[in-house]
């Protein structure tokens, strides 16, 4: 099971509502997948330096005092706000150089996302809960993906929930399983990808990082992607400008379209889309096995 | 108003011999059971469904001379199994609609998922837009008729009755074939393993001609149709072939 969402708009005329319109659409996914749900949103975009999702296991963390200590370490500017174990940090420098300055320093704290304008809020749970955790509901942006699962590969925690990170504005979502994953790592492994679960999809998400590493486009990581990964799959991936939905060649894992002037949204079961505005009059249908599709804001 | 007899089960209300059942204040289950109220006698022979958004198993198991309207998009094996009852979903379906049917009549005004009529013994399916992949796998003897296009392994291992696309079929058309005649309009992207192009016999034309007046479609010719059929050749294990496994 598990389940997929998404919505992408097509102009800024339900960005403020991104979130409102969101959340019913991941909640009726819950009985695909009870298990924990999480949610990638672009919006908020920083012009300069980097933005990064960070996440700490006490509620109480102190966000505050990071802050200050990256500001000093790294001798940058950083704006900062909470939300529930996670904290949205904006640096005015690169990826790479705050993610090296945690990994050395506060290697407690996870990087959930990095990029322009990613957010990635992920927590085991009812998809309910999560929305309510992290207040899904005021959110604005232009385009989400979201995932409710049901866990068949690996346990269920948060590490193992979806979106999972692919790169720099980059996740991926995942409803299937895949059968060669495990040969998989220990090639991705070998290249020097990192894994911190026993979770198929984050296998899926190591190896588009890696084609994307070696100069594939995401339409060609998506191609090499196809001949690659064994399983049955829907994908739905993230990117700065908009997602792409991918699905196997023999296509049995469900996946919807629906598209008016204003948004495309697209869901595991027809149930996701109903409460959006005009879907009654929005263009519906099935994406084809092996084809990728790519809506992106220019 | 007046209550019918179902009330104490379901709470089913009809109005001038029409029941309608609204699925934003009543449950899927009071829908199905107030349609299988109906196996013995039926005292209700309109139904309305109202606000369906896409609920899963919408009148399922129904085997009773019914009209039932769904007014709205349906989710997964709308009217699976139907027995006798005509079935309209005015709107989309998801995956398996009508699968199992043995008789009656389900039209789709909207798109269909895949594995429409899946496993079907009988009756008739109208598909008016496009149909996904595995269109009438395993078919039994029903018949189909899509409007629009169907997608890959459409009458996959089909057995017996009649898959007609008047747009095109996607890859692996009719692999495995058994008996089930089929008709294509528009291109076929490949034929699947044991499934040939076949000549258009004048009985053929008759079939065609006759699933187009019980389908109720008048803007289509039989004679654009080209059929597709079993070669025959996987029906019995072959010695030759045994180095194949």
């Amino acid at each position: 099971m598990c389940g997929i969402v998404g919505l992408y708009l097509k102009n800024d005329k339900y960005e403020s509502e991104l979130g409102k319109l969101f959340t019913p659409m991941l909640i009726a996914m819950t009985e695909r997948g009870p298990d924990s749900a999480g949610f990638a949103v672009y919006g908020d975009a920083v012009e300069d330096g980097i933005k990064l999702t960070l996440r700490h296991e006490d509620v109480d963390y102190d966000w505050a005092a990071l802050a200050s200590d990256i500001e000093s370490a790294l001798n940058t500017k950083v704006n900062w706000f909470q939300n529930s174990k996670v904290a949205v940090f904006k640096v005015e420098t690169d990826a790479e150089t705050v993610e090296n300055y945690l990994e050395q320093n506060h290697d407690d704290v996870l990087v959930m996302s990095s990029g322009k304008s990613i957010e990635i809020l992920k927590e085991v749970g009812l998809p309910e809960r999560i929305v309510d955790m992290f207040k899904l509901g005021n959110m604005k942006g232009s385009h989400i993906i979201g995932h409710t699962r049901m866990a068949t590969e690996s346990a269920v925690t948060m590490a193992g929930s979806h979106p999972f990170s692919t790169g720099l504005d980059l996740c991926l979502v995942h409803n299937g399983s895949f059968s060669n994953h495990n040969r998989l790592r220990q090639e991705l492994k070998r290249e020097g990808i990192e894994f911190n679960t026993e979770n198929d999809t984050e296998v899926a998400a190591g190896y588009l990082t890696y084609r994307l590493q070696q100069g594939d486009s995401l339409n060609e990581a998506l191609e090499n992607a196809l001949k690659t990964l064994d399983g049955f799959y829907t994908l739905t991936i993230g990117t700065k400008d908009g997602f792409a939905v991918v699905r196997d060649p023999i296509a049995c894992k469900p996946a919807v379209i629906a598209e008016t002037d204003d948004y495309v949204a697209m869901a595991s079961e027809y149930q996701a889309l109903t409460t959006l505005p005009g879907i009654e009059d929005a263009k519906v249908w099935e994406p084809e096995p092996s084809k990728i599709y790519v809506w992106e804001r220019n | 108003m007046t209550t019918n007899n179902l009330a104490e089960t379901s709470a089913i209300e009809s109005v001038g011999g029409v029941a309608t059942v609204d699925l934003a204040v009543q449950t899927v289950r009071d829908l199905n059971q107030g349609l299988h109220d109906q196996h013995d006698e039926m005292t209700i022979e309109k139904w309305d469904v109202l606000n369906p958004k896409g609920h899963h198993n919408l009148a399922v198991g129904v085997n009773q001379k019914l009209k039932i309207d769904i007014h709205g998009p349906a989710g997964y094996y709308c009217a699976g199994m139907n027995q006798q009852a005509e079935v309209t979903i005015h709107g989309h379906t998801g995956q398996g609609v009508a699968e199992n049917m043995m008789s009656g009549l389900v039209r789709v005004k909207g798109n269909a998922s895949s594995a429409a009529g899946a496993t079907a013994h009988g009756g008739l399916l109208v598909i008016e837009g496009d149909a996904g992949s595995r269109c009438g796998i395993s078919m039994k003897g029903v018949d189909i008729l899509v409007k629009g296009s169907v997608g890959h392994m459409s009458c996959f291992m089909g057995q017996a009755g009649v898959l007609a696309v008047c747009g095109d079929a996607g890859d692996a058309l009719g692999d495995s074939l058994y008996e089930a005649h089929i008709y294509v309009k528009g291109s076929v992207k490949s034929l699947g393993a044991d499934c040939i192009e076949k000549e258009m016999r004048p009985e053929h034309i008759e079939e065609l001609t006759e699933l187009f007046e019980r389908a109720g479609v008048t803007d289509q010719d039989p004679r654009d149709f080209k059929r597709y059929g079993s070669a025959r050749q996987l029906y019995n294990f072959k010695v030759d072939n045994a180095g194949s496994y």
